[in-house]
């Protein structure tokens, strides 16, 4: 199946479990079967993916409790300028950031952070793919790429510096 | 340029994802700045710590397996959902999914330049490559096993190295055939992601130029040296493939 690793791991980074992302695949493979009469060419990874995220997104909302926070608060407002730390201290303690904490911080992030950091820094998606991906303009995406980075070095921070 | 400007396109200056001007912007801005070009480090250093962490989860055994069962189910039970493309692949269902979406090729009316048949050549090589069971003739990812493997195999000698440190691991290497003749190709691993480097000598004088371009969802890049031509094809963004290419260039 192409794109079978893509997929899963896209699915289980949103899913956040092994046995509700293997559903989602089999469910959006499903749906690539019924809607290929629509892939008109280009990517065929971004389309698979497109299917598996919006699979993600309506399988979790049938399936979960509702009221259950899928997106958190993935804060849309502005990027607080004045806010970053940037200090040499904290680009060391990041460069050395045990590799599991790493894990757990981003699994820590809200939906919309998550995916554009896996789209990203794993899929290597270009931020014109990830917008189609997501369906939202480019500079959404460009704006919650900063945002979800702010937020995961943030977290990765309190992990690494406080304790738990 | 203000830092008030430049803090909010830090993170797409990062990713390349800028156009020329405002990128030449920021860079000036930044090398007078001293807290911009510590938030660009801290991107660096949060994208190592991304690099080194094991954030991908592969697919648990028999998924493949119960994935093509249930999509062949869906199509013997429901003929009339599944599309009308589908059902007159006269192959096997799961070749026919695999082999549409993986060559997608678009259909051109015009006779195709010399160069899009090179092009097209090198992705359907990248393309053929990760379908069936050969991407590589020889298997390491040592440099010293790999480039005297090429010789009497091709008639040149391609300079051959391991980029693990910079997130490109050497798999090994293979001969392959585009326009006509046998070319040399070094396989990279970025992550989960194939890179073919395609190799072969140039006809004419050097090019310094770094050509980038995409065609049916991958990316290529390609460049010359010491009388080589290189194009590296992946699925991999544009800008992770040119620092491959970098890697190259800058190799001795």
């Amino acid at each position: 199946m192409p794109h079978l690793g893509a997929g899963y791991n896209l699915a289980r980074w949103l899913a956040r479990n092994d046995h509700d992302a293997n559903d989602i695949v089999q469910e959006a493979y499903l749906r690539a079967v019924r809607s290929f009469d629509r892939f008109r060419g280009g990517d065929p990874r971004a389309w698979i993916l497109t299917i598996v995220r919006n699979t993600c997104y309506s399988w979790l909302e049938k399936n979960r409790a509702p009221g259950a926070a899928l997106t958190g608060d993935a804060d849309e407002r502005a990027l607080d300028v004045a806010a970053d730390p940037a200090t040499q201290p904290e680009v060391q303690v990041l460069r050395a950031a045990d590799r599991h904490l790493v894990r757990d911080a981003l699994d820590s992030l809200p939906a919309e952070f998550r995916e554009v950091l896996v789209l990203r820094e794993l899929e290597s998606f270009s931020y014109k793919e990830i917008a189609d991906i997501i369906d939202v303009p480019l500079g959404t995406v460009m704006s919650r790429l900063a945002r979800a980075r702010a937020r995961l070095q943030e977290c990765l921070l309190q992990r690494t510096q406080g304790g738990r | 340029m203000t830092c008030e400007q430049a803090r909010p396109l830090l993170s797409a200056y990062f990713d390349r994802e800028l156009d020329v001007a405002t990128s030449l912007e920021i860079g000036r801005h930044v090398q007078a700045c001293e807290h911009c070009a510590a938030v660009l480090q801290q991107h660096d250093a949060l994208r190592a710590a991304l690099g080194a962490a094991p954030l991908v989860f592969a697919p648990p055994n028999g998924l493949e397996e119960r994935v093509r069962a249930a999509v062949r189910r869906e199509v013997r039970s429901n003929a009339p959902s599944v599309s009308s493309r589908w059902r007159w692949a006269a192959v096997p269902l799961a070749a026919a999914l695999a082999a549409a979406l993986a060559w997608s090729v678009a259909s051109s009316r015009s006779a195709p330049s010399g160069e899009q048949i090179v092009l097209a050549e090198l992705v359907s090589g990248h393309v053929r490559s990760l379908m069936a069971d050969h991407l590589v003739d020889v298997a390491t990812s040592d440099q010293h096993t790999v480039k005297p493997w090429f010789n009497g195999k091709v008639d040149f000698a391609p300079p051959v190295a391991d980029f693990a440190a910079s997130g490109f691991q050497l798999v090994g290497g293979r001969v392959d055939y585009i326009a006509g003749r046998p070319v040399a190709v070094l396989v990279y691993k970025w992550r989960q992601h194939m890179v073919n480097v395609f190799i072969w000598p140039s006809g004419g004088a050097g090019s310094q130029d770094l050509h980038s371009l995409a065609r049916e969802g991958y990316h290529l890049v390609g460049w010359e040296k010491s009388g080589l031509t290189f194009w590296a094809v992946s699925d991999l963004n544009a800008a992770d493939l040119e620092n491959l290419a970098r890697l190259f260039r800058g190799a001795a």
